[in-house]
């Protein structure tokens, strides 16, 4: 089914560089050179054999920051993703199979939640509650989930009036198996390439609300947080803001190209094996 | 005409001619390289000026691939890779796409099976009628609507000098067939290509839309190929048929010698009229369902679909439902599994009177009332394994897991003439036929005593549907089980039911056994029912239409 030859050349170059950076972030204390927070040199030293990529504002090795801020990163960013996964497919499956007044409700209770400028709701929230990564992590996933369960509960409508779900209710099957094994299954594919995207923003939230101070806080590292650390140093010519920023970009890059590929893979509208 | 006539010199007489055709595919099957499958082999057809081809063949003989190839097209990454196709004295496949181009909706045009998803529904009608001729030149705008308004009268269409303004959803069906059938005669081509034109509709639809296409062909002398499953149908227009099979011809001749004297093994099978022994039962056992007094609405009761309809289905009988659609049989159908809970009335099934709501009803109720629906490709999941999906009422009603479940699966395959292999196949790898028979063992899983069969040989071939039906009767007999029977189609209630309701509008015009029902004198709409069953016999359609005593609903 799934041979190595098969898969294109756009989608390698994803995987790898996706993989580089996981690999970075899980095994980050093995992988960096110094340690997070210690001083290992001077201010905004240039590249060099001993700091690959110089070092920051307060004389840390950049290398290992960026290693770390992988660490942090990705992980508040996945489990937020996964949040907004888990809720918003679940009951915008509800609501698409229940319909009526839940339908209703929750429809317009996310179209209030989305009428809110996603950022500014955040920085109210984060500034109010205590900043931990719990709450950066919940803020993110509800507020992301609106998105996913406008999706889901489209995509699940549609299957909702199939035949093969109307026979499973003539059955008598209760709601959970018509959400998960009927509907769910088919429904799998735009959440799949949606979740690579959703992933994406929220790196890119993560960093905005870092960048504005409200994100992860020092000296924890993140690629927000990084490239506010170092923002002045770019009037001097010095790189060190970029080198997060690009980081980030290049994320956003490989995991929309492995998005794309499994999109490619899935969308096979006949069901059952995928093409190649 | 005269243009083109000139263009073709006198050398050949032939309008069409198609020569040593080959159509090629990809496929891309799992776990394998991709592979070349030939689609069309070798076939050779040729069409005179003015004259009617048919070509027939089940699903998946190449009938609409070659019918596309004198287009010059192949739809879906289907390609021509061989052999000739000459149009007016010249090969269209060596013409480049600016010949195709000045080729279609011009000298050939194209009629498709389900006019409703060919129109746009953005635009009215008669924009859609006229575009061709303009585009090609033909006339001017005036000159082009004053023709289509002439053709919508001749197809006789109501009221032909507005129904132009209409958009596509303000039509009926078999009206929005004939109004494509006009698009495609008011470029005045030499040829059209009708691609199953009336498969979608009702019998009693399918005699209007069949006789106002073969007036337009006779009055406009443009040449046609014909192209569909139904032998009868092809019988009542065509001067002659190509009979095909798995992409190669099997036998080609006049239409009368294709019916009477058939040369070929193959076309005698589709001709041969295919009797299904089935001896009607003697009502008066033991009712398995009664239905009293059901009136059922939709919209919040404001509209009507059922009229104090009330039938009975003995114990292991069978009772055929007919109707055009829109007469309100899928209703009953609905009403009684629970989607439609009823205004009045009550369902009675084995004893006990049945609430009116689906989540109102016991898992035995459930289980004891079955269903099998007209497309088997969307009744079955199709991110589930044949396995799973007979299995699952197993485990759901009967609470049977692991061996003991598979064993029983592969004694259902096994029932329904289907080996053990199926068992991990996706419903995409299936036929249609297998299809069905997957459904069947499905609603058999559950040891049900009623199954409800919503026209469930409709969308399959004629031989195939044939299969189907003989293995519903065995099963009847094996496992005593009853059925209900939802259809428009009468030659299938001919052969299996033991009652007939004929339905109208959301009443029952007519019930008893089959014998009684089926027996003169009729009254009206039962007579338009029967005499609208195409016969294979060359001029029974001009009989049919003169004989009628009412018109169809025009669903």
């Amino acid at each position: 089914m799934l041979t190595l030859k098969n898969i294109p050349l756009s989608a390698w170059l994803g995987l790898i560089v996706t993989g580089l950076f996981v690999f970075a972030a899980v095994f980050a204390p093995l992988v960096a050179p110094f340690p997070n927070a210690e001083i290992v040199g001077d201010v905004w030293e240039p590249m060099s054999a001993a700091h690959w990529l110089g070092t920051d504002n307060l004389g840390r090795d950049l290398l290992s920051r960026m290693i770390f801020g992988a660490r942090t990163t990705i992980l508040i960013a996945a489990l937020a993703t996964a949040l907004s996964f888990t809720l918003g497919s679940i009951l915008g499956f509800t609501a698409a199979v229940i319909g009526g007044w839940f339908d209703q409700t929750m429809s317009r209770g996310v179209d209030l939640l989305m009428a809110i400028p996603t950022l500014i709701f955040a920085l109210v929230v984060l500034s109010v509650l205590p900043g931990n990564i719990v709450t950066l992590i919940l803020v993110m996933g509800i507020l992301d989930s609106t998105r996913v369960y406008r999706l889901a509960r489209a995509v699940a409508v549609d299957i909702n009036v199939m035949d093969y779900v109307e026979a499973a209710k003539l059955r008598g099957e209760g709601r959970g198996w018509i959400i998960f094994r009927e509907i769910l299954p088919n429904a799998l594919s735009p959440l799949v390439a949606e979740l690579g995207l959703r992933f994406i923003f929220a790196v890119l939230f993560l960093s905005a609300l870092s960048f504005l101070g409200l994100g992860v806080q020092p000296p924890e590292a993140d690629w927000g947080g990084m490239v506010k650390e170092n923002k002045e140093g770019i009037v001097f010519g010095i790189p060190a803001a970029l080198i997060p920023a690009a980081a980030i970009a290049v994320l956003a890059i490989s995991v929309n190209l492995v998005a794309d590929w499994i999109l490619n893979r899935t969308t096979d509208l006949k069901g059952g094996r995928g093409n190649g | 005409m005269d243009r083109l006539a000139s263009q073709s010199t006198g050398a050949s007489e032939k309008l069409l001619d198609i020569r040593n055709l080959k159509i090629e595919a990809t496929v891309y099957p799992p776990g394998e390289a991709p592979r070349n499958i030939v689609i069309v082999d070798g076939v050779s057809v040729s069409l005179e000026r003015g004259k009617v081809l048919g070509l027939i063949g089940e699903s998946g003989a190449g009938k609409s691939t070659i019918g596309l190839s004198s287009m010059g097209y192949g739809r879906g990454g289907v390609r021509i890779t061989g052999g000739e196709v000459i149009l007016n004295g010249r090969d269209i496949l060596k013409g480049g796409k600016g010949g195709l181009r000045a080729l279609r909706g011009r000298e050939v045009c194209y009629v498709a099976q389900s006019a409703a998803a060919a129109f746009n529904p953005a635009h009215r009608l008669m924009k859609q009628v006229v575009e061709a001729s303009l585009k090609h030149g033909v006339s001017s705008r005036a000159e082009a609507e004053k023709r289509a308004v002439n053709l919508f009268r001749k197809l006789s269409l109501p009221d032909p000098e507005n129904i132009g303004k209409r958009f596509p959803h303000q039509v009926s069906g078999g009206q929005l067939q004939r109004v494509m059938t006009a698009m495609a005669l008011c470029s005045e081509p030499d040829l059209i290509v009708f691609d199953e034109p009336t498969t979608a509709l009702d019998v009693t639809t399918q005699i209007d839309v069949l006789a106002a296409i073969k007036e337009a062909i006779r009055d406009t002398g443009v040449a046609a190929l014909y192209i569909t499953h139904d032998l009868a149908v092809v019988a009542q227009v065509a001067d002659e048929i190509a009979v095909l099979r798995h992409g190669k011809l099997v036998e080609w001749g006049d239409t009368r010698q294709i019916i009477t004297q058939p040369t070929q093994e193959y076309t005698s099978q589709l001709v041969s009229v295919h009797e299904i022994a089935h001896e009607e039962h003697a009502p008066g056992k033991a009712a398995a369902l009664s239905v009293k007094n059901v009136t059922a609405a939709y919209g919040g009761g404001t509209i009507k679909v059922l009229k104090n309809v009330s039938v009975e289905i003995p114990a292991g009988q069978t009772l055929a439902v007919v109707g055009e659609s829109g007469s309100g049989k899928s209703t009953l159908g609905r009403a009684i599994t629970g989607l439609l809970p009823p205004l009045e009335g009550s369902i009675t099934f084995g004893g006990r009177t049945l609430p009116g709501r689906l989540a109102d009803r016991s898992k035995e109720d459930l289980r004891q009332l079955q269903m099998i629906y007209q497309m088997a490709d969307v009744a079955m999941n199709p991110r589930q394994t044949v396995g799973t999906i007979i299995g699952r009422p197993l485990e759901f009603y009967f609470g049977l897991r692991g061996r003991e479940r598979d064993k029983r699966v592969a004694e259902l395959l096994d029932k329904i003439e289907m080996g053990k292999g199926f068992v991990d196949r996706y419903p995409a790898e299936l036929s249609g036929g297998q299809k069905q028979r997957v459904c069947i063992a499905r609603a058999l899983a559950a040891k049900p005593s009623l199954i409800i069969c919503d026209e469930v040989t409709s969308a399959l071939d004629p031989l195939v549907a044939h299969g189907i039906l003989q293995l519903l009767l065995e099963l009847q007999k094996e496992e005593q089980v009853a059925y209900l029977f939802i259809t428009h189609d009468l030659a299938t209630v001919k052969a299996i039911a033991d009652s007939i309701a004929v339905m109208y509008r959301g009443e029952i015009v007519r019930y008893g056994p089959k014998s009684k029902v089926l027996t003169p004198p009729f009254d009206a709409y039962t007579d338009l029912l029967l005499s609208s069953v195409p016969e294979m016999e060359v001029g029974w359609l001009e009989k049919a239409i003169a004989g009628r005593r009412m018109e169809s609903a025009g669903n």
